[in-house]
């Protein structure tokens, strides 16, 4: 990415999180640059879904600062960040099975038509409402019958697909995604990544939460590897092998400020087969 | 406004994309079913009985349903959030015990009397949706203790007296106007147009939308940005005050303030709502089923009476339609998955 140098989208300084003795997160650190696919991965318990939801607004962190385009923001809840462009696209999908893909695109923030019909007796444009989602399913490539196909006549992937337009489709900043492919098959795990690149060369960031190495190395541009509550190393997914990420993960290695690997744990970097460059 | 309220949009045209047909639609509507269901069973008995297709029995069959109806409104909104209210048929008792008493015995003035059964009504809604939601409860569970409360409530308010002698203003609505050559009591109007009223809400609002939502997912709904907890208060308490209504339309039909009114009418209210084609697990159905899942049980009843059918073989008959109409529900949603 040649975009380096230029002011993050999303950036967090020191952010802490307590609850009562554990500490979620311990002064972590994010950067997520403009156009970019950032996977964030960590060991279950690294404290990566605590990360995100401070950034998402569903945790207010207790110290530390996040920016977003370069100001100092808080988010009071998911709503206050959503109101700021960042959308996200939950593992569980949050879709209502029953509706059809249109009513779930705009749940929530229904367009009512205009002049007295929509001001006093609340109607809805559903015509709108359904040429507006297609536009946006065309925009993404996203091939589907008819909208007005409830949500549960759909295979996994094109649910979770759904999902994605609906977040693209709102988002003004940044689109972040639990474990998008997690629950899909191969074929249909190679369409959710084709779909996320092209959010991406639409120029929305990603933010990508992801368990799949293979994944991860496939679609991410850099890579934040969080461990015990904070970042362990932010980086290029071409310097490392996914042997020594997963071992940077582990903590058998750490980075050092040039971008060198220092074994930290001299008997599990053996283990995972790692040493120091 | 618009950055807020409109996802930013591109013009093309999407050729794939296309609406089905209105008749495509028209099968796959989950309405058809009971429709289809009504207008077979209205057949057979236009066929077998000279009476049935008559204006003043099919007028008859409305007044009969308009009660059970009302409450059906009600019981479907709180279906479609995946609860179910056991108390309404109560509730409407004590609330038409309190429009009776207190205007009978003229401590307020008639309207204002009915204005308080409605208030009642609606607050018993509103306990409910509070006690499901914030603690929260089963709603089988708040509402079947409800039931009781509002049963006894209405048994120690009466003293087990029938409330007669009524004024005028109760009665209203059980009276007829001549359309052609049949009279139609203006509380069928009522029912009719609170039916049109929330199927109006349900498929052309926000609201309507979000209650679907609702049923269909708590939290999907929450993580979209409704207030969940607010909504279903307000799905109960609007239903409170539906059964508020059925109160009112009862004392007009009866002339009278009857303690024992309403106690089966929680479970017929439910058959209604599950025969036009409304799911019990939330988030599918609507109130246009309803009504004509409460007229199927009508015409049922009417029919079978008009051929003299014993009434016991009627409650039979509605039994065993209750259980196809589930069935058929259980088995659809299967093959939905």
């Amino acid at each position: 990415m040649t975009a380096t140098t230029s002011t993050p989208i999303l950036q967090a300084r020191g952010l802490v999180k307590r609850y009562g003795h554990v500490t979620a997160i311990d002064g972590a650190d994010f950067d997520l640059l403009p156009g970019e696919v950032l996977a964030v991965i960590g060991d279950n318990g690294a404290g990566k879904t605590s990360l995100i939801k401070a950034l998402t607004g569903a945790v207010v962190p207790d110290e530390g600062e996040i920016r977003l385009h370069g100001k100092p923001i808080q988010f009071s809840g998911p709503q206050s960040a959503r109101a700021h462009g960042i959308e996200t696209v939950y593992q569980d999908l949050a879709v209502a099975a029953s509706m059809d893909i249109a009513s779930n695109v705009f749940l929530g923030r229904e367009l009512r038509r205009p002049g007295i019909l929509g001001s006093a007796f609340r109607m809805l444009d559903k015509k709108r409402m359904r040429q507006e989602a297609a536009e946006h399913m065309a925009d993404l490539k996203i091939g589907l019958r008819s909208l007005s196909q409830a949500v549960e006549t759909l295979s996994g992937g094109q649910r979770q697909a759904v999902a994605v337009a609906r977040a693209v489709a709102w988002a003004r900043s940044v689109v972040v995604m639990d474990e998008p492919t997690a629950a899909l098959g191969v074929k249909e795990s190679g369409q959710v990544l084709d779909l996320i690149r092209r959010v991406r060369d639409k120029g929305m960031p990603v933010v990508l939460i992801s368990h799949n190495m293979p994944h991860v190395f496939e679609i991410a541009d850099r890579i934040h590897v969080h461990r015990l509550g904070r970042r362990a190393a932010l980086i290029k997914p071409s310097d490392y092998s996914m042997a020594e990420v997963v071992a940077i993960m582990t903590g058998a290695l750490s980075v050092d400020e040039t971008g060198g690997t220092v074994v930290a744990d001299s008997k599990a970097a053996k283990a995972a087969g790692v040493q120091a460059t | 406004m618009t950055a807020t309220s409109t996802p930013p949009s591109t013009s093309t045209p999407y050729a794939e994309l296309k609406t089905p047909t209105t008749v495509r639609r028209l099968l796959t509507q989950p309405t058809t079913g009971p429709l289809v269901a009504l207008l077979l069973a209205c057949a057979f008995f236009s066929v077998s009985t000279t009476q049935f297709l008559t204006g003043g029995n099919l007028s008859l069959i409305v007044q009969q349903v308009m009660v059970v109806g009302t409450l059906a409104i009600g019981q479907t909104l709180i279906i479609l959030t995946a609860g179910i209210d056991l108390s309404c048929g109560a509730v409407m008792a004590f609330g038409s015990i309190v429009i009776a008493k207190m205007a009978a015995e003229g401590t307020v003035p008639p309207l204002a009397a009915i204005a308080l059964g409605l208030i009642v009504c609606a607050g018993f809604g509103m306990l409910n949706g509070a006690l499901v939601k914030k603690i929260p409860l089963p709603p089988f569970i708040v509402t079947l203790g409800m039931l009781n409360v509002a049963f006894a409530l209405t048994h120690i308010y009466s003293e087990e007296q029938t409330v007669s002698s009524l004024p005028g203003p109760l009665t209203a609505l059980g009276q007829t106007f001549p359309l052609g050559k049949t009279d139609i009591t203006y509380g069928s109007l009522v029912t009719i147009a609170l039916f049109l009223l929330l199927a109006y809400s349900l498929s052309s609002t926000s609201w309507g939308r979000h209650v679907y939502a609702l049923g269909n997912s708590p939290e999907a709904a929450r993580l979209n940005g409704i207030r969940t907890s607010r909504l279903a208060i307000g799905v109960y308490t609007v239903a409170g005050l539906m059964y508020g209504i059925a109160a009112l339309l009862l004392i007009s039909r009866t002339g009278v303030g009857d303690p024992q009114a309403g106690q089966t009418d929680n479970l017929d209210s439910i058959t209604a709502v599950v025969l036009g084609g409304t799911s019990l697990f939330g988030g599918r159905g609507s109130v246009l089923g309803t009504f004509i899942g409460v007229l199927i049980v009508g015409v049922f009843r009417n029919g079978l009476q008009l051929m003299g059918v014993a009434s016991i073989y009627q409650t039979l008959i509605t039994g065993i339609l209750v259980i196809l109409a589930v069935t058929v529900d259980q088995i659809s949603r299967r093959k939905a998955r």
